[in-house]
């Protein structure tokens, strides 16, 4: 399965976490959020200026900063 | 705490997990907001009865985790941890179980007592999740009790539960997770010699200080070095051990390895039917649907604009209302008191000072009310997170956050606005560099007491051009509140933008209870602690404006120029010039020219002793480095006053130019005034405009920065910062009009 940066992704893919590379505050949010490696999750939609991405995550929704998501990689199902 | 049947019982739990809600719920009206000392984080304080106890509870702010990165996290951590509370009720979101069980998970850690209330279980079940919570009870070894906040269903259970809790009183038995075979040995290591040593566990048990140690928390690091500096430093190498291995193993952080675990604990403990889901994870829910609409490209921002505009009417055209009957009050007040006391000033001090002061600050209290009901309903309902959402893009490139577009429309955004709202209104951001940046740069917009100001001098020198005018001010506030925000957060709040990371929480209808209750506690808290303040400072401007007076060698030239009128008049005019009797038909013409001649004397002198004052000798002064603005001794008298409250300016502008003191709305002779005064032009007038758009916020707007930001630097700062500003501004407009040759 091909391995992506989350930024990457397009509205209603879905992904499962296959890595968090920050470290620091910004990776400790994203994981106090629930964003651990092998958690399903689908692209919900992006912000009308293309950012922040809303995704939908353990049945609720997060919003982060597209250079917040350049540090989580995600497993794709396949390319859209 | 130490009276037979009183209880410290603290509420922890997420954000929009229903917290506050339940607390409202529990508490009704018996609560009371304060802050932590020193800090702006708010502290809700109520009490309640139960089984025959009385409870004190504490709301504690609402976090995700237990670290040290926010002042939310701090609070609630020293709380637990300093204040020992004997239960605390973790509330959870039933419909949000596995990442509102990890706070829960960090409670155990710390080894608090808890009992977990599972909030809107109604919620759940609609969304078709089933969960077998006498199961996850077991499992956890914890009371777990189903709540629906917002109907109050389940309180009294809960409240019963956590006083057996209370009364049990069991010593603080902190869980023992495995965190996988790299972490395990040394933690168990570290906590050996951090018992063996007695290092912290006066307040902390040893095997969360160890895990602190390894999760590199600052505060407990900080805190351990004070305590036991070697130890200190040999439980940093440990960590640093573990961190190299997992680097060079795994490409991880320790930190990152501890919350997977915490992760897999909870996976584990709703594994075999504990949560039931009956959808699928990407079945679309009524908010979702919502959201495809409100948070569309198109539909999305113009529906939000309709929003902000609508919350910007409420809060300024309906409390326009009580607004008025406010200032009818003060002013009947003012007209009691005037018709008691003797000239003098006593009189002045009553009526200028206390009363004026007085109706200054309650003057602000319906707009802060009206304004904290539409933000509590927006951030209530959800939808306040939504347009954090859609706004961060452009708000985060001058280094704010997309919340701070609420403090900016109600400042003045849309003109007319008021920056003591606006400044309050920063309460809704979490991100503690770009909040300070947002209430420092709010009062920038053109707020409701600008307005006629610049009203007046629009008509003076620009009437043709009246809308074209103000919409260019409009626009000009917000493109140098922005670019001064960039600039602030670029020098002294430098720093990277923090986490965005927003949940957007499912779309909720508020409780009116919660509602009022939310308003009235801060708009009581603004009365409290600005209030005073502003009254102390609204006396001393007084003070500035009417002292020293006028020399009594003045002041008889002053009295000789009426005698002379007086015996000028002829003999049937000069009754009516004496007392107040209405004059008959036949001599009204002359009583009239008179009587005029008369009041021009007192403007007069009442300039006399303006320019005479503390502020107007500050203003003389001044004069010689605010001539390359343009201004004059008069205007800056103005200026000086316009500190006290903005819409003095005018009033005081009036009495410079001897004009009288002109009420509110009666800008016109001033107006006339200054269009033929030759010492003005356009130019100037453009000036003084961009001047009083950028100079000193008002001292309730100044007073309110430093009740906010929890530190006078920044009251002071802004003080100074902004006049500055406003000079440079001003000063490139008036020489560079002069160079074009426009003045």
């Amino acid at each position: 399965m091909p391995i992506i940066p989350l930024r990457n992704m397009t509205k209603g893919q879905k992904g499962i976490i296959h890595r968090v590379k920050a470290s620091g505050e910004l990776g400790r949010r994203i994981r106090d959020m629930g964003l651990i490696a092998g958690t399903p999750f689908q692209v919900r939609g992006r912000a009308p200026l293309q950012d922040p991405v809303a995704i939908r995550i353990r049945n609720f929704t997060l919003t982060l900063r597209n250079n917040e998501s350049d540090f989580i990689e995600v497993e794709v199902d396949e390319d859209i | 705490m130490s009276d037979p049947g009183e209880y410290l019982i603290a509420l922890a739990g997420n954000p929009n997990c229903g917290k506050t809600t339940l607390f409202n719920a529990i508490t009704g009206a018996h609560q009371h907001v304060g802050n932590y000392p020193g800090i702006t984080v708010e502290k809700k304080l109520g009490y309640c009865q139960a089984k025959g106890n009385r409870l004190q509870l504490v709301d504690l702010p609402g976090t995700y985790s237990l670290t040290a990165y926010s002042l939310e996290e701090l609070v609630a951590r020293d709380f637990l941890v300093k204040d020992r509370p004997r239960t605390v009720i973790n509330i959870v979101d039933a419909s949000n179980l596995e990442r509102n069980l990890y706070l829960t998970v960090q409670l155990l850690e710390l080894g608090i007592p808890i009992l977990v209330a599972l909030n809107m279980v109604d919620m759940a079940t609609s969304r078709g999740i089933d969960i077998n919570w006498e199961e996850l009870g077991r499992r956890l070894q914890v009371p777990i009790l189903p709540t629906v906040a917002r109907t109050g269903k389940g309180k009294e259970e809960l409240l019963d539960a956590a006083v057996d809790l209370a009364v049990e009183n069991p010593s603080w038995k902190p869980l023992h997770i495995s965190y996988g075979p790299d972490i395990d040995p040394v933690l168990d290591r570290m906590e050996r010699e951090i018992t063996a040593a007695n290092f912290l566990t006066e307040f902390l048990p040893a095997r969360w200080t160890a895990l602190k140690y390894l999760e590199a928390d600052e505060e407990v690091i900080r805190n351990g070095k004070e305590t036991d500096f070697r130890l200190s430093l040999r439980l940093e190498q440990y960590a640093e051990e573990v961190t190299q291995h997992l680097q060079q193993t795994l490409d991880s952080y320790p930190e990152a390895i501890i919350a997977d675990h915490r992760y897999g604990f909870i996976s584990a403990l709703l594994r075999e039917g504990v949560v039931k889901h009956a959808h699928k994870a990407d079945r679309l829910f009524l908010s979702d649907q919502i959201d495809r609409v409100l948070t569309n490209r198109f539909f999305g921002p113009v529906i939000m604009l309709l929003i902000l505009y609508v919350v910007y009417t409420f809060t300024f055209r309906y409390s326009k209302v009580p607004v008025g009957w406010m200032e009818a009050g003060f002013s009947a007040l003012g007209g009691f008191a005037d018709s008691m006391l003797s000239e003098g000033p006593l009189k002045s001090l009553v009526i200028s000072g206390v009363i004026d002061g007085v109706g200054g600050v309650l003057g602000f209290v319906p707009l802060i009310v009206f304004m904290f009901l539409a933000i509590a309903f927006l951030e209530d309902t959800g939808y306040l997170a939504r347009v954090a959402y859609m706004l961060d893009r452009v708000f985060r490139t001058f280094g704010l956050h997309g919340s701070s577009v609420m403090a900016y429309i109600i400042s003045g955004g849309i003109a007319g606005g008021c920056a003591v709202p606006g400044v309050l209104a920063t309460r809704t951001l979490r991100s503690p560099r770009e909040r300070l940046a947002t209430l420092l740069t709010a009062p920038f917009m053109n707020c409701g007491a600008k307005l006629p100001v610049f009203a007046m001098l629009i008509a003076a020198f620009f009437s043709a051009r009246e809308a074209q005018v103000m919409f260019l001010l409009t626009i000009l506030s917000w493109i140098i509140a922005l670019l001064m925000a960039k600039l602030i957060r670029s020098t002294i709040l430098r720093g990277p933008s923090t986490p965005f990371l927003l949940e957007l929480p499912p779309y909720r209808l508020p409780t009116f209870k919660g509602l009022l209750i939310h308003t009235w506690e801060r708009t009581w808290q603004y009365i409290r602690k600005a209030g005073t303040t502003i009254l102390a400072i609204s006396i001393l401007f007084w003070a500035m404006m009417s002292f020293p007076g006028l020399p009594e060698v003045d002041r008889a030239i002053y009295e000789q120029e009426r005698a002379s009128i007086l015996a000028e008049a002829p003999g049937d005019v000069r009754p009516y010039l004496e007392g107040a009797g209405t004059p008959a038909d036949s001599v009204k013409r002359e009583v009239e020219t008179y009587r005029e001649r008369m009041r021009e004397v007192d403007f007069e002198q009442a300039q006399a002793a303006l320019r005479n004052s503390i502020a107007g000798r500050m203003g003389t002064g001044l004069a010689r480095v605010t001539q390359f603005l343009g201004f004059d001794w008069r205007t800056n008298v103005a200026l000086v006053s316009g500190f006290a409250a903005k819409e003095i300016i005018i009033s005081t502008m009036g009495t410079a130019y001897s004009l009288g003191h002109s009420k509110r709305g009666e800008e016109i002779p001033l107006s006339e005034r200054l269009s033929k005064d030759p010492s003005w032009n356009p130019l100037k007038a453009f000036s003084l405009i961009v001047f009083i758009m950028l100079y000193a916020p008002c001292l309730a707007t100044i007073t309110c920065i430093i009740k906010e930001s929890g530190a006078w630097k920044w009251g002071l700062f802004s003080l100074s910062f902004n006049t500055v500003a406003a000079s440079i501004a001003s000063l490139v407009v008036y020489q560079g009009g002069r160079w074009l040759g426009l003045g």
